[in-house]
């Protein structure tokens, strides 16, 4: 097995009040799409910052191509970053910010214009070398920036949330144009992001970060099939999430009820004890609704509830229904095939979902985030 | 309405301000023939050139105003960085304030505190003897570098203010960019740092220029008779010999070259007049 491009070793960093990275472990493969998922404040922006220098952690180690980088200053590591803003500069023509690397580097004027071209090319962006900076479009701008890095061929291309200033239609965009070019460019990307789409289309191991640690690591369908805790359950895709107490634990399932008397069973993610407390979470993709309690899929527990709202949103469009005993809420995936176009407000409704589907974990003191 | 609002400042324009020069101008293209007699000549531009003390004058305040400027300029960008990027918050105002304390005294007092400090009977000669540095108290004023110091620290707000401005408006993602692409504190400085504060650079050195080229105060009292500083010959000429038309011409050659010497400087940096002023 080949040395990793990037590995953490126990790595801490603290701030005056409190742990911003907290003992983090972790490798990353060669060439592979690597993201770092987690909401503001976890600590994901400290991580990338001691990757690429600019601030040393105060315990454990980073190694870069199986090198520590203990000590070595942020210009003299094989790691290139795109910045949140891009930080292109602005004094310069776009030809001279690929150049600008090259530069330092002390290459010749005539190779590092052939190289900066070539590269420019490969981005798609040939010809807009004698162009400014303010002259480009968003999109081009982020190909600028991925190719002033990558013309200095780095071990690690670090990209710290480099689609949040995007609008929606563009980030669609370059979210295919990313996974791409490091495709095209073999790579090792390691990207950040609070956007748990941008980290299942594009990663091959996504880590889910919270409070300065991993929740999770793991491809985005783990992540998304078996999360291991409550709060990747939650965080990572849609997910309806029913609190209560377990009844019954045999088997690796679990009978649970809400404290309103709603009962439902669940796969156990851990240890479950009947009279714990517990938290379920039920994909919106994974129930069946029925306007007939004979059209479910055998074998599952019915439930009937009434449509609350219709969310329509082409694909992904959904309906919000409240359980008819308890009125607690629930969100169901409309199928694609149209069958419930015609479902009105105030309908009453069957549902039922496979409870080899629903994930259910204890409540522990701290893991209620 | 707009007229109404403008007039306070149009007003002032006029009165003081284009109608002295309009006056003036008249009285520098004047030669005294006989008593109260003036006919039109250009005999006032004529001496400045012919008589090489004034001309040599004016290029050696030229040149000692170029080297105020470079020094001060050296002298107050550490200064901007330290308050414009690595001091937060509290820290950077309070820095700031203390830039600005000096300026709440008068220009002569400030530089009457100089002589103290300066003068054969002052304060740091008698330090230099009673540390045996010398035998004898120096005298350290009336010298060019005492002229240059006190010029400097005149001028040191007026150069700090736009870098402060221009510094503070780089982006620090920008820098960190620079050296992530593998660029050290010279070439970040050189090719980041630099060009983007050149407007705020332009701006400050145009003014300190302009207030060394034109101060009387300092170089009179620092620099004494061996001061030889243009507007010293301009006083000269109004106040001294009362030959206003001569000293009208000299006040115009000063207006004239300074302001074709910042115009060369603009061109030369490649800075346009309008931007510099808008950016700082």
């Amino acid at each position: 097995m080949s040395t990793p491009d990037l590995e953490a070793r126990a790595v801490v960093k603290r701030f005056a009040s409190h742990t911003a990275v907290n003992q983090l472990s972790f490798t990353v493969e060669r060439g592979s799409f690597f993201s770092i998922l987690g909401p503001s404040g976890c600590g994901k922006t400290t991580l990338l910052r001691m990757i690429a220098g600019f601030i040393a952690p105060d315990d454990g180690d980073i190694l870069i191509g199986g090198r520590s980088m203990a000590g070595i200053a942020p210009n003299r590591r094989p790691v290139n970053m795109v910045f949140q803003q891009l930080a292109l500069f602005p004094m310069m023509t776009v030809g001279e910010n690929v150049a600008f690397g090259l530069a330092r580097r002390g290459v010749a004027r005539a190779e590092r214009q052939r190289k900066s071209e070539s590269m420019l090319e490969r981005v798609g962006l040939s010809g807009a070398a004698h162009k400014k900076v303010d002259e480009l479009s968003g999109g081009q701008r982020q190909r600028v920036a991925i190719a002033r890095s990558l013309v200095l061929e780095p071990t690690l291309l670090l990209l710290d949330e480099p689609l949040g200033a995007l609008d929606l239609k563009l980030r669609e965009h370059m979210k295919i144009e990313l996974k791409q070019l490091q495709a095209a460019f073999g790579t090792t990307f390691v990207y950040i992001t609070h956007d748990q789409s941008e980290a299942l289309v594009l990663s091959d191991h996504v880590g889910v970060m919270n409070k300065g640690r991993f929740e999770q690591l793991g491809t985005p369908q783990e992540l998304y099939y078996s999360p291991a805790t409550p709060f990747v359950a939650g965080f990572v895709g849609a997910n309806n999430k029913i609190v209560g107490h377990a009844v019954r634990a045999h088997a690796g399932m679990v009978d649970l009820a809400t404290d309103s008397g709603w009962q439902l069973s669940a796969r156990a993610i851990g240890s479950v004890a009947a009279n714990d407390p517990v938290e379920a979470f039920v994909r919106p993709e994974a129930a069946s609704l029925a306007r007939q309690p004979g059209e479910l899929p055998p074998g599952q527990p019915a439930y009937r509830g009434e449509v609350e709202s219709l969310l329509f949103d082409g694909a992904n469009s959904a309906v919000l229904l409240r359980e008819s005993a308890t009125k607690l809420e629930f969100r169901i995936a409309l199928p694609q095939t149209g069958r419930f176009a015609d479902l009105r407000v105030g309908e009453t409704i069957h549902f039922s979902f496979d409870p080899e589907r629903a994930a259910c974990f204890t409540i522990r003191g701290d893991a209620s985030a | 309405m707009l007229g109404l609002l403008l007039a306070p400042a149009l007003l002032w324009l006029l009165a003081l301000i284009i109608l002295p020069h309009v006056d003036l101008a008249l009285l520098s293209f004047r030669e005294r023939i006989a008593p109260r007699e003036f006919q039109t000549s250009f005999a006032q531009y004529r001496t400045f050139f012919s008589e090489s003390i004034y001309w040599q004058i004016f290029v050696r305040t030229a040149v000692m105003s170029a080297i105020a400027t470079l020094l001060t300029l050296l002298l107050a960008f550490p200064v901007a960085w330290t308050i414009a990027k690595l001091a937060r918050g509290r820290a950077s105002s309070l820095l700031f304030v203390v830039c600005l304390i000096p300026f709440w005294v008068s220009e002569t007092v400030r530089t009457l505190g100089w002589m103290i400090l300066l003068r054969e009977s002052g304060v740091l000669p008698g330090l230099l003897v009673k540390l045996g540095i010398t035998a004898v108290p120096v005298e350290m004023l009336y010298h060019d570098a005492t002229i240059l110091v006190g010029l400097v620290y005149t001028s040191l707000l007026f150069m700090v203010v736009p870098l402060v401005g221009s510094l503070e408006s780089l982006d620090n993602a920008l820098i960190e960019a620079a050296y992530n692409l593998g660029g050290n504190g010279w070439s970040v400085l050189r090719k980041i740092v630099i060009p983007h504060a050149a407007p705020g650079i332009t701006a400050g050195c145009i003014v300190v220029f302009m207030l060394t080229l034109g101060n009387y105060l300092t170089p009179n009292l620092l620099g004494g008779k061996s001061s030889q500083w243009f507007t010293e010959q301009i006083y000269n000429q109004f106040i001294v010999r009362f030959n206003w038309e001569q000293g009208a011409a000299f006040g115009f050659l000063l207006l004239v070259l300074s302001t074709s010497m910042v115009w060369v400087g603009l061109r030369l940096s490649g800075q346009r007049f309008g931007e510099v002023m808008r950016r700082s």
